[in-house]
């Protein structure tokens, strides 16, 4: 029986699906869940979505310039991570609470 | 040069100082500033005219471009001539003597220096008026004359009689002024210039077929700013009312010297106004019109600042009925005996009332002849000036008057001389009511200082011996040839005997039988009371144009037209703006997930479209 050729390698198609179900996570853990850790770790989750889609790319095109926005985006999500549960907590401190509904007095 | 400029100047200059500092200065330096600069006014005249006599052709100085526009050239210009001169003399002279009386008058009175203020400021408008060489200049003086008259009316302003007065003044003469601006729009148009000489060189050159009807346009608005300034018929209605205004104020600007601007403007235009005869015959009868109107009048009023009031309406008259005749002297001359003996009159009337403490009704006076014998000696003499006594300064500008009235129709003449019996017959009986009889009043009269009798007695002195000082025809000859010589020894007996009528008619009425006013003019009954109550001339006005302006206004300007319509489509837009931003605010609900969900929602469509458009142009490639 003739050997079964293996995939050289996983086809492009397949981490473009895996980043876009990444990223419509993220966007749903965003959009439905109410605490205010879980909204951040989906927004993180939708970096590391995007984050994804530049590898595959920048690997399909043979250049380096995907891998630098993804080193830049990693490098923006640690810093915004610092800040963002900074941020958290403050608000904890101040209202007792995490639930984003509540978190509402930014409007006229 | 002779820097005729300083002559309107020193006025200005009082203004200055006593608008900006008055108020802390003492009475007496007011006094000082604003006699000074009137006598220095005086002085400074007086010496240009002595340097430029005989002044046979005017003397123009030009200072500055003031404006350039086109071909419209107005420039800054002043210039004498021997009408200027005549007019200067008057103005600064009576205005220096009532400025000194005024001192006097005005001691007692809160905001003395306001008052000498406004009064050097009119000086100087007035000033500007006569010297200026284009219509614009003049009409600039025209205006600032106007102001000040509004000012000084409503000098009282606590008063609200005294204040609706001023705007009654202000508003009517807005009317005359309409009409003077038409009118230079027309020279403008017609001739390409304001200046005084290029306009009179080309009306003269126009030959009166040609363009009649410009030139009777021209004249009749020209009259109906005249008769706005100078109280005629029919926009006189103010002039009464302006007695408001303290006596000193009467007797310059409502006597003297503002409301004979209009006599001034129509004598300087009289180079077109000799090409329009129909303009001048409406002159002629307005003059009349007003002269028999305000005479009749002034025979039943009892405020004798009213009387005087009327009889100048009436005086004014006169002067229109002498520049319609096309005896343009004549009227300038009556102009400067009117100034004498009118100033006289309000200025002895002045010292009546401050002798009486403001009692204004002849009713409550009586028998003062013997309590203030100066001020009736200075009045005595104005009164036989005015009711034309053979010889006084009235006697010959009035003669001068109806002689060439009657030559031009003795219909007119017959008029003008009944006219003259009735001015002599109420200025008498304002006399007899005064001085004569026995006093009615409660108050305890006292004499005038001498700082208010001696500007009289200088006036008692020109009305008695103005005319025959100062032959004013004579003087304008170059200006106005006399056209007819020689006097009708006739006419003048005619027109003397028609005074002394009035005067001994009065005397009859309201001293040898006292009891006679009153019985004729319960007998007289309806005509009595329609001239009482002056034709009801100023309720009519206020029927038919006050009334319909007034609701006009208020229900279709402002109810409809402001409230309405711009208010409503001012309102209509912000409440517009506000009512789509209701609508839009909705999304900005401060819950970060609906952002978020527009932010996805947009992306999606964002997504489709691109898709779309992609799809239709055939594909990705």
């Amino acid at each position: 029986m003739p050997p079964i050729p293996l995939p050289t390698a996983v086809p492009l198609t397949y981490y473009l699906i895996l980043s876009a179900i990444l990223f419509a996570l993220g966007v749903a853990g965003f959009l439905f869940r109410k605490s205010l850790i879980t909204v951040f770790m989906s927004i993180e989750l939708m970096l590391n979505a995007v984050n994804l889609t530049f590898v595959t790319f920048s690997y399909q095109h043979k250049q380096v310039d995907g891998h630098l926005f993804t080193f830049f985006v990693m490098v923006v999500a640690a810093a915004e991570a610092a800040v963002g549960l900074a941020i958290i907590l403050t608000v904890f401190k101040n209202r007792g609470t995490l639930a984003v509904d509540e978190i509402d007095s930014l409007k006229l | 040069m002779h820097h005729l400029w300083l002559i309107p100047f020193f006025p200005l200059a009082g203004f200055l100082v006593n608008g900006i500092f008055g108020r802390r200065f003492s009475k007496g330096l007011v006094s000082m500033v604003a006699v000074g600069s009137v006598a220095l006014s005086f002085a400074w005249a007086l010496k240009c005219l002595l340097a430029l006599a005989p002044l046979e052709t005017p003397h123009v100085e030009r200072y500055f471009m003031w404006i350039q526009s086109g071909s419209l050239a107005i420039p800054y210009e002043l210039s004498v001539d021997r009408l200027t001169a005549i007019m200067l003399m008057v103005v600064t002279g009576i205005g220096s003597l009532i400025h000194i009386y005024a001192t006097g008058y005005m001691h007692d009175e809160d905001g003395f220096y306001r008052f000498f203020a406004y009064l050097n400021l009119f000086m100087f408008f007035m000033l500007t008026l006569v010297l200026a060489n284009n219509y614009l200049l003049l009409f600039v003086g025209w205006e600032g004359v106007g102001l000040c008259s509004y000012l000084l009316i409503g000098y009282y302003f606590l008063k609200h009689s005294a204040s609706t007065a001023g705007n009654k003044a202000f508003i009517v003469n807005r009317i005359g002024d309409f009409g003077f601006s038409l009118a230079m729009f027309l020279i403008f148009i017609t001739f390409g210039s304001l200046d005084f000489q290029k306009v009179f060189e080309a009306a003269k050159a126009v030959p009166v077929e040609v363009s009649a009807g410009m030139m009777t346009a021209i004249c009749l608005l020209l009259l109906v700013g005249a008769a706005g300034k100078s109280a005629q018929i029919p926009l006189y209605v103010w002039l009464p009312d302006a007695m408001e205004g303290p006596t000193p104020v009467s007797a310059l600007i409502h006597a003297a010297t503002m409301v004979t601007a209009g006599v001034y403007m129509v004598a300087r235009s009289a180079a077109i106004f000799t090409k329009a005869p129909i303009a001048m015959e409406t002159v002629a009868w307005v003059g009349l019109a007003t002269a028999v109107m305000a005479a009749t009048i002034g025979m039943t009023q009892f405020d004798i600042k009213k009387v005087y009031a009327y009889s100048t309406v009436s005086q004014l008259g006169y002067m229109f009925l002498a520049l319609g005749v096309g005896a343009f002297s004549a009227g300038i001359w009556h102009v400067v005996t009117h100034a004498f003996f009118k100033a006289l009159l309000f200025l002895g009337a002045g010292s009546v009332i401050h002798a009486l403490h403001h009692e204004q009704d002849m009713r409550n006076m009586g028998g003062l002849r013997t309590k203030i014998p100066i001020t009736f000696a200075v009045l005595a003499c104005a009164w036989i000036a005015i009711s034309g006594v053979p010889f006084t300064s009235g006697w010959y500008s009035k003669e001068a008057i109806l002689g060439a009235v009657h030559h031009h129709s003795p219909l007119m003449y017959w008029i003008g001389v009944a006219t003259a019996a009735v001015t002599a017959f109420y200025v008498s009986r304002s006399m007899f009511m005064t001085f004569f009889g026995e006093y009615r009043g409660h108050a305890h009269p006292h004499e005038s200082p001498p700082v208010m009798w001696v500007p009289l007695a200088v006036l008692a002195v020109l009305s008695l011996a103005g005319g025959f000082l100062f032959n004013v025809p004579h003087i304008l000859e170059p200006l106005f040839p006399v056209e007819h010589g020689g006097h009708d020894i006739m006419l003048e007996i005619i027109g003397s005997a028609a005074g002394l009528v009035g005067i001994g008619l009065a005397y009859v009425m309201y001293v040898a039988s006292p009891g006679l006013p009153d019985s004729i003019s319960s007998s007289l009954g309806g005509v009595y009371r329609l001239v009482y109550n002056k034709y009801y001339v100023d309720e009519a006005y206020d029927a038919t144009v006050v009334r319909p302006l007034v609701s006009g206004s208020r229900t279709g300007l402002w109810q409809f037209g402001d409230v309405w319509l711009i208010d409503g489509v001012v309102n209509g837009m912000g409440g517009f703006a506000r009512w789509i931003g209701g609508g839009v605010r909705t999304l900005q609900s401060g819950s970060i997930r609906s952002y978020a969900a527009w932010v996805v929602a947009g992306a999606v469509i964002f997504i489709i479209a691109a898709g779309a458009i992609a799809g239709s142009n055939g594909g990705l490639r």
